[in-house]
């Protein structure tokens, strides 16, 4: 899929490329300045790349933000095989997490945001006042009530306990409402109607195509908000089986600044931290045009 | 189009519609109600088990009390009384305040900064740029968190290693006042870029000929910025202060994570959030940590309120 899917007003333009030499407003001292603060934002990220290829003794004796001994393999193959490879699970439990809320959460959106956007109905625009209102519902704040009420429930430690409470985007269906008031031409329903297609089936059959742009933005963005949640499943999860990258790997790490005897982990756990990282940051940089509109949507119509 | 007949003669269309009688609810109608309340059902079903339900069986805990000895009690509002004076609570909620003071605008002003200067067209990379300084957002808190806490460090820490290298001794990253600062360095990392986005497609929003029109009459760049860029994006701005806000309040992972690296700097109160957590798993006290999580969200709520009916009446005076 491509950017030139999505209608021209959500796609974030480049700036104008530069006019004739009489208005050359190119500024290098601003480029330089940028370039400066960005690699303020990549330091991390590099760091992270030199660690993962050190060897524990080489973090503690070499240069933080230099290459020693090339060691990444060695360091992988720890992190994998670590505890009987249960990275691996985490790995695939992440993924799980990430791919069901998100799928689940685009698409309650999608149908939402559409209604809304497409029919006037009695009591549509108090319940999306009620979404809008929503917005500002602090979900941390919430984690704890709703693992008090999942332990009545006797759902607590099961992967319904993290899908559940990620699959609710209020925030995606106020996008999903911009978007299908601009990309589903109402004509286009009436046909529908006309021939005697029923409303549902409209919606299935013509509006979720046009819709998908959309609701691939909406997808992306629980995508990496799951992926990366950290409070809910530290909550929900006792089994280490059932955690998420997010959560295995804090636990790593709180072993490893334990201390006595488990001083080896940094390493694996360094490694461990860039593997995880390393799906978004590929699909990120990928698919940012899709991030950008979705942020553009919000910025420009709240 | 029908609404071409109406433009051009909008007196007589006006009229007409007037004129003809409202008809009653027709057999298509009835359908495409059915049909929209089928479409947002799902969604509703969900929002309000995951999001209501859990308000409200909060707000039904906070007014009981468990005890060892006399099992669970109606309290009232004993539990919310208690919260108020609770000086670990109160602590927290000030240390937030303190942190969104100084946090939120440095953050604000340095994504609307970036987004002024790639909404320039005056700087080269800039795709590049735009890229760099948004692609923390990919990564996860836990991570972000881990990576700074090494980088901080005093063992294998680069700025440690600089300090020593240098006769100074490691930086106080991890000191009673050093850490809020460590936290902020951290936040504003992860999320000055998704801001710098927010800000920017705003911005490429504003239509061109309303600063072109300035740059004739001589505007400079930075006017044009300031008279013009920045109060057209005034909604977009609301936004991102408003979910800067929320987030600053629910601060947990971060606080959470660095506890290991300095557990006698960051306590078990640090963040109300972090309190909430602990006296629910750690107390194991469900009832006094459902009436802090509600009175969080209560505390969250009337800020953001607060900050959007100040940017209204700021408007209304403008």
């Amino acid at each position: 899929m491509t950017a030139a899917t999505l209608p021209p007003d959500l796609v974030v333009k480049d700036p104008p490329p530069l006019g004739g030499p009489d208005k050359q407003r190119s500024s290098y001292l601003l480029t330089v300045i940028m370039i400066i603060c960005a690699s303020y934002f990549l330091l991390p990220l590099f760091w992270l790349v030199v660690a993962s290829t050190k060897s524990n003794a080489d973090l503690f004796s070499t240069f933080g933000l230099w290459f020693a001994n090339f060691n990444l393999f060695e360091n992988i193959q720890s992190v994998l095989t670590f505890q009987d490879g249960v990275f691996i699970r985490w790995a695939v439990n992440s993924f799980i997490y990430a791919v069901v809320s998100a799928v689940g959460a685009a698409f309650l959106a999608t149908m939402a945001g559409y209604a809304f956007a497409k029919y006037q109905f009695p009591g549509g625009k108090a319940l999306f006042a009620i979404i809008l209102g929503a917005v500002t519902i602090p979900s941390a704040a919430l984690t704890v009530p709703t693992y008090l009420m999942f332990a009545q429930a006797h759902l607590t430690d099961t992967y319904w306990a993290v899908i559940l409470p990620s699959l609710v985007a209020p925030f995606g269906v106020f996008l999903m409402r911009v978007y299908a008031a601009d990309a589903i031409d109402t004509t286009l329903i009436e046909a529908g109607r006309v021939d005697g297609v029923g409303e549902i089936r409209i919606f299935f059959t013509i509006a979720f195509r046009l819709l998908l742009p959309g609701s691939v933005t909406v997808l992306l963005f629980s995508l990496v908000a799951t992926w990366n949640n950290y409070f809910l499943p530290l909550i929900m999860l006792n089994s280490a089986e059932k955690f998420p990258l997010t959560v295995g790997l804090a636990q790593w790490a709180a072993t490893s600044a334990g201390g006595s005897g488990s001083a080896a982990l940094f390493s694996t756990v360094i490694t461990g931290s860039f593997l995880s990282i390393i799906p978004l940051v590929i699909a990120f940089l990928f698919l940012s045009r899709y991030w950008e509109s979705g942020l553009a949507a919000g910025g420009v119509k709240a | 189009m029908s609404t071409t007949v109406g433009s051009a003669r909008p007196a007589a269309s006006d009229a007409s519609t007037a004129i003809r009688p409202r008809p009653r609810l027709t057999a298509a109608k009835k359908r495409q109600y059915g049909a929209a309340y089928a479409l947002v059902l799902p969604f509703f079903i969900i929002f309000i088990a995951m999001m209501i339900v859990p308000l409200v069986y909060a707000g039904y805990l906070s007014v009981f009390t468990t005890k060892l000895i006399g099992g669970t009690s109606f309290a009232g509002l004993e539990n919310y009384a208690k919260a108020i004076t609770d000086p670990l609570f109160l602590t927290g909620v000030l240390r937030m305040a303190v942190f969104l003071v100084i946090q939120v605008p440095i953050m604000i002003g340095l994504a609307l900064f970036f987004a002024l200067a790639l909404d320039s067209g005056m700087m080269k990379l800039a795709r590049f740029t735009r890229l760099s300084i948004f692609v923390p957002y990919a990564v996860p808190g836990v991570v972000a968190t881990l990576m700074w806490g090494y980088l901080y460090g005093p063992d294998f820490g680069p700025f440690a290693q600089i300090g020593t290298a240098l006769g100074l001794g490691p930086p106080p990253f991890f000191t009673p006042t050093g850490m809020l600062f460590s936290i902020m360095n951290i936040v504003n990392w992860e999320f000055i870029g998704y801001n710098m986005i927010v800000l920017f497609a705003a911005l490429r929003s504003i239509a061109p000929e309303l600063y072109e029109a300035a740059r004739v009459d001589g505007a400079s760049e930075k006017r044009i910025a300031w008279s013009i860029k920045i109060p057209g994006i005034r909604a977009g701005l609301l936004l991102t202060v408003i979910f800067s806000v929320i987030g600053t309040f629910q601060l947990f992972t971060e606080p959470q994570l660095l506890r290991t690296l300095a557990p006698t700097v960051i306590g078990t109160a640090y963040t109300p959030n972090l309190y909430a957590y602990n006296v629910a798993f750690v107390n194991q006290d469900a009832n006094y940590a459902a009436a802090l999580a509600f009175l969080l969200g209560v505390v969250i709520m009337i800020i953001s309120y607060l900050v959007q009916l100040g940017a209204q009446r700021k408007e209304r005076r403008s």
